[in-house]
């Protein structure tokens, strides 16, 4: 084959990938910025005329903020217990003689596999007891755990990947092991955190089924739910659809572009080496 | 110093560092235990009893195996199950094949390769929700993109695709392949990455074409990372949820009701919680087998990877 030839089939591939990528969300992106009028047309209008209208009324008159907040607080909180928890417990996975290492990690491993259902009601009556449905903590709690798995097997990767040479000789300088986890590992694992937590903001960000379950009450409700349930009085709002999603979307967008080198390594350490 | 000290100053050196290891794993294995562990044994209690959401006493009904034998005459709980089976199946096969595809070319090197990596996770990174109301716009049946693009402009021949029980079913697919196939693109890249370039290189020069090259070098080597791909994403698809819910609310006729979505209805719409936990104890033993299935064609890496 032709180096031209195999040049136009790999643009050719790259463009195709690109599209079945991007386009169904540019197909949202581009209607977030119509007019009612424009969205109902057929043809179907590719270039908006360019008006906010949507994102004024989503914000206006559907308490878009309110969800934006929400979210922001859940998925802020959510990685920072799961982070602090998971950095503790992957230091001692490790580093540190630990029995049952096996045991652990298999069994944190096996948490990520449990289909929500099956937690769900049990979570939703515990909740209840102690009076956390509705909180921020109850939607943290469960997020958190269902998180651990992932944070804990890719921080326990970054520590062990980290030369145990300047552990040593703080060891032997007299430092304890608090003194060793806080100003020594926890630095120099500092991208591996970062990827961690950045997984998790983006889980708890997106996540759907139990902010349904937990959060009724509607002045606590999350992003996703607030986006699943937006309800117009006669037909659907697509265009405040949109633009809320746009609004939800925008952040991650943004993350991904920004940090797309570390999500690979991150998504990609936690599978393989799981 | 004798050797009598030295030996327990290593002894307390020991035994302060499993104190502290204790000390750090302490609140993980709290809260995994707390509400993971605690929760599933509680949800195999509460399958075997007749609880009632908002009916006080129902709690002390115990029932046995009935909530079970009830399930298996359930003519929808059927329904559910073969849908999620078939859903699971179809769409894993899709992810993973699209997946293979989009990882070997975001995995040659050329200029914006960076960009193209970012925006194959676009579909990966954004809510569930979102792809799915996106989704359900594009095939709405008055101005949605699907009917333009498939009869022009006349909308008297508009379809309604998410009220036909095949097509609501075949656009379920459609957007979870979509949403996911990225992220089976990313582990498959991985392994992609571990081939050496002189394998493809000697295959050359032995005069291998590009299919063969395919066959024997990719494919086989490819293996594990594309069973790790199909692992996580069958276990995903199983809790399918957010797009049901979105874009078919289980219907047409429970054309679309998945096992998650039919347990969520139960328990929380309907407030049988005693049934309801025994439809998540289907949904927990039918995922374990698929778990230990692929565990198994892994060849036990998992675990032992690490020790």
């Amino acid at each position: 084959m032709s180096r031209w030839k195999r040049t136009a089939i790999l643009a050719l591939a790259v463009a195709a990938v690109a599209a079945f990528s991007l386009l169904p969300f540019l197909w949202f992106l581009v209607t977030s910025f119509k007019t009612p009028l424009e969205v109902t047309a057929i043809p179907p209008l590719i270039i908006p005329s360019g008006s906010f209208g949507f994102y004024r009324s989503a914000f206006g008159r559907y308490d878009l903020l309110l969800y934006v907040r929400n979210s922001v607080v859940v998925a802020g909180c959510t990685t920072l217990v799961t982070m602090s928890v998971s950095v503790f417990a992957a230091y001692a996975l490790a580093r540190l003689r630990i029995r049952r290492r096996g045991l652990i990690l298999g069994g944190l491993l096996i948490i990520s596999m449990f289909p929500q259902i099956s937690i769900a009601g049990p979570i939703w009556s515990i909740l209840q007891k102690i009076g956390w449905l509705n909180t921020v903590q109850g939607l943290v709690m469960p997020y958190v755990t269902l998180n651990l798995p992932l944070a804990v097997w890719v921080l326990t990767n970054f520590f062990g990947e980290l030369p145990k040479e300047i552990e040593e000789a703080a060891r032997i300088d007299g430092c304890s092991h608090a003194q060793i986890l806080f100003r020594i590992v926890l630095p120099l694992a500092a991208p591996g955190v970062f990827t961690a937590a950045i997984l998790i903001f983006i889980y708890a960000w997106n996540e759907f089924f139990f902010a349904l379950l937990i959060m009724t009450r509607h002045r606590l409700q999350t992003l996703p739910v607030g986006i699943a349930l937006f309800q117009g009085q006669y037909t659907m709002p697509w265009g405040e659809i949109a633009a809320a999603s746009i609004v939800a979307t925008l952040p991650l967008v943004l993350v991904v572009f920004l940090f797309q080198k570390r999500i690979v390594r991150g998504l990609s350490a936690g599978a393989l080496k799981g | 110093m004798t050797a009598a000290t030295k030996k327990t100053g290593a002894r307390g050196h020991a035994s302060e560092e499993v104190r502290f290891a204790a000390l750090l794993l302490a609140p993980c294995l709290l809260v995994a235990l707390l509400f993971a562990f605690y929760p599933i044994l509680y949800s195999l209690y509460l399958s075997l009893g007749g609880t009632i959401l908002s009916l006080p006493g129902s709690e002390r009904i115990f029932m046995g195996a009935e909530n079970f034998i009830e399930l298996f005459h359930d003519t929808v709980a059927r329904a559910a199950l073969a849908h999620t089976l078939i859903f699971v199946i179809v769409s894993t096969a899709l992810e993973v094949m699209l997946g293979l595809g989009i990882a070997l070319v975001i995995n040659r090197s050329f200029r914006g390769r960076g960009v193209l990596r970012a925006a194959v996770l676009v579909p990966w990174a954004i809510p569930t929700v979102v792809a799915s109301q996106m989704w359900r716009f594009i095939f709405n049946d008055n101005y949605g993109l699907l009917n333009y693009v498939v009869f022009g402009a006349d909308p008297s021949s508009f379809q309604a695709w998410l009220a036909d029980p095949a097509m609501s079913f075949v656009a379920i697919i459609i957007a979870d392949v979509w949403k996911t196939s990225s992220f089976a693109a990313l582990i498959m890249l991985a392994g992609l990455q571990m081939i050496p370039d002189e394998l493809y290189e000697s295959a050359l020069i032995d005069g291998a074409g590009a299919w063969q090259r395919f066959k024997s070098i990719t494919l086989p080597l490819v293996r594990s990372s594309l069973l790790i791909a199909l692992l996580f994403r069958t276990l995903d698809a199983f809790r399918v949820f957010d797009l049901v819910f979105v874009m078919t609310q289980g219907g047409p006729a429970d054309a679309t009701n998945v096992l998650q979505f039919y347990g969520y209805r139960k328990i929380f719409a309907e407030g049988f919680l005693g049934y309801g936990s025994a439809i998540s104890v289907l949904v927990f033993f039918v995922s374990c087998a698929v778990c230990v299935f692929y565990i198994r064609a892994l060849g036990m890496k998992m675990f032992g990877a690490d020790e």
